[in-house]
């Protein structure tokens, strides 16, 4: 099992490395000139000789492959420079709005796992029936509705009409009921008729058929058969699952005024301001990586098929 | 890294709707609706300057956030522009950021995906490699990232849309070029005298583009989310110009007050990718033939 953890933890090197070069490449060929940003944020005026000190100061005018390796060599050490606005480290930044975000993401990943599972329970329990239309209905609502849209009524139904729950910023868990749930819907409607899904073709099986043939109880054929293997192909869904929620995040925040991250990138753009968005990007793309990688262990763990299959014939 | 085959809302397995009698009925009822509501909508967005009963555009101060009216059929919103013309006008950029979209979707994932798959070789492994790169992003991450680079606006939403897509695509298609140039007809072909580029063109472009175009139609309700969800953030189509996902931006200010200025163009997304995914769900039933075992 160390074993198998260590080789997909090395394979992750050149696949952020990989990372690292898109982002730094499509900076650098980007449309915008960072130098001139850089002014205009420090409220000075463009002129031919100001522009060539911001790019000596920002390093600009060193060969491109000097400037990735002197960045990359920063960012491991997790300096991304200084925010064009606020003359301040922008990994402080970052890593200050950080806890904001993951708490959110977190109660989302929560929410799709705790409602998704036993709603998809049901539908395959009475497929055919009634609760099953329902959870059908509900995926195609859930995976056709805009997640800002659904924060709108949500914030109309319970904060304008009702006055439950509050609209904005953070506090307690009331806070955090609203952008959770527009984040996760779509997640959460997935994976309700993913295991749905699994669960049928699993009822099919011949192990299931044969624990009936010897008797065995019907709840813990449900139990021990069907829903364990079931969740099995559920692990992976959701380290993709992940990827839609820190996505989905994003725009939660801006909303409900949420201080995450998400919400300080969307001002970066608007601003132009580039190390932000460097710093914002790697972040979240290591951070869902790790979480692959994560599900990828949980998935090993408990399917023996795949562990003993990466151990003998190697990984990739 | 895990494979799962395409973004997002293509792991949504929905049941097989096979059998006869009831489902069969519902589901053609759902295929006829879902055709009749992107009729509509294309109709709305061709024929927009005709249908749209005012200038989208047009500020008239006197008559802001005019209540629902035989004058405005969906009221005004805060600068007084007729809501009803606005969405008219909206659904040419949605439905036309969305086509645009997914043509160059295809055009790149075939071309990158086709020209790996056939090649092979060191050619192939370099243009795999940049794929897995661009398919470790989340995708809405690094759209978001793209738009900051490119800067906001329409045209760059759609780059950046594009370009989080296309690996995606580059990889399955390049899966069915490959399988398909080791079949023995691609041989025959080859024994009979046919050049390279022409068994491309002949033999392996036009299955390939088949599957493509059924594969993007999977991913449209997707990519309208996408675009209207950026657009909503301020960073895709700029104001005054009508579109769904800014009308709805525009409308928070007034969610006290006049909170169906956020409601109507929220209806209308949605319908537009419910539209969207109920027949890429059926289409998807029908071709996967594992699903009908679980029946």
């Amino acid at each position: 099992m160390l074993k198998f953890i260590i080789k997909r933890l090395l394979t992750l090197v050149p696949l952020l490395l990989a990372v690292s070069v898109v982002v730094f490449l499509l900076l650098r060929l980007g449309p915008n000139d960072p130098a001139m940003s850089y002014l205009r944020l420090s409220n000075i005026p463009p002129t031919d000789a100001a522009l060539a000190e911001a790019r000596a100061t920002l390093g600009l005018d060193r060969p491109v492959a000097v400037q990735y390796f002197a960045w990359l060599g920063r960012a491991l050490r997790l300096d991304f420079g200084i925010s064009y606005v606020t003359k301040a480290p922008v990994t402080d930044h970052l890593l200050h709005y950080l806890p904001n975000t993951l708490y959110l993401a977190g109660v989302s990943i929560l929410m799709t796992i705790g409602l998704s599972l036993p709603l998809g329970i049901m539908a395959a329990r009475y497929q055919g029936r009634w609760p099953d239309h329902l959870s059908r209905a509900l995926a195609y609502i859930g995976v056709s509705t805009p997640s800002f849209w659904l924060a709108f009524l949500m914030i109309m139904l319970f904060s304008v009409k009702l006055g439950w729950l509050p609209t904005r910023g953070l506090g307690g868990l009331s806070h955090v009921i609203m952008p959770a749930f527009s984040v996760a819907l779509m997640s959460l409607c997935i994976n309700m008729r993913l295991i749905r899904g699994n669960m049928l073709e699993q009822t099919h099986t011949r192990q299931v058929l044969y624990a009936r043939i010897r008797g065995v109880k019907e709840g813990y054929i449900t139990r021990g058969h069907v829903l364990k293997n079931s969740l099995i192909p559920v692990v992976t869904a959701l380290g993709m699952h992940i990827g839609e929620i820190l996505g989905g995040a994003v725009v939660a925040e801006v909303i409900f005024a949420w201080p995450g991250v998400g919400r300080y990138m969307v001002s970066a753009i608007f601003n132009r301001d580039f190390p932000v968005m460097q710093c914002f990007i790697l972040m979240m793309t290591t951070i869902f990586v790790l979480c692959n990688l994560f599900t990828d262990i949980l998935y090993a763990a408990i399917d023996p098929r795949m562990r003993l299959a990466n151990e003998g014939s190697g990984n990739d | 890294m895990t494979d799962t085959g395409l973004t997002g809302n293509d792991s949504l397995i929905l049941p097989p709707l096979a059998g006869p009698g009831r489902r069969a009925t519902a589901r053609k009822a759902a295929l006829a609706l879902s055709a009749l509501v992107l009729a509509g909508l294309i109709g709305m967005a061709i024929f927009a300057p005709l249908a749209a009963p005012y200038d989208p555009m047009e500020i008239n101060l006197e008559e802001r956030l005019a209540p629902i009216s035989s004058r405005h059929w969906l009221g005004t919103d805060h600068l007084g522009r007729d809501v009803l013309s606005r969405l008219i006008w909206g659904a040419r950029a949605s439905m036309g950021s969305v086509v645009v979209i997914a043509g160059l979707i295809m055009a790149t994932g075939f071309i990158t995906g086709a020209f790996s798959g056939y090649i092979g070789g060191r050619t192939d492994s370099v243009i795999m490699r940049v794929c897995e790169a661009f398919m470790t992003f989340p995708t809405f991450i690094l759209a978001l990232f793209l738009i900051g680079v490119l800067g906001t606006g329409l045209t760059n939403v759609i780059l950046a849309i594009v370009l989080t897509h296309w690996a995606w695509y580059a990889r399955i298609i390049r899966g069915m070029v490959m399988n398909l140039k080791n079949r023995d007809f691609i041989l025959a072909a080859r024994v009979a005298g046919g050049g390279p580029v022409k068994i491309f063109l002949r033999h392996i472009a036009p299955p390939v583009l088949a599957q493509l175009v059924i594969l993007a139609s999977l991913d449209l309700g997707h990519m309208m989310l996408h675009v209207s969800g950026l657009s909503f953030l301020g960073l895709g189509i700029q104001p005054p110009t009508p579109e769904w996902g800014c009308m709805i931006n525009d409308a928070r200010q007034q969610i006290w007050t006049n909170p169906e200025l956020a409601i109507i163009p929220g209806v209308m997304i949605f319908l537009t990718v419910l539209a969207f995914n109920i027949p890429g769900d059926i289409l998807r039933d029908k071709l996967d033939p594992t699903l009908v075992e679980r029946e």
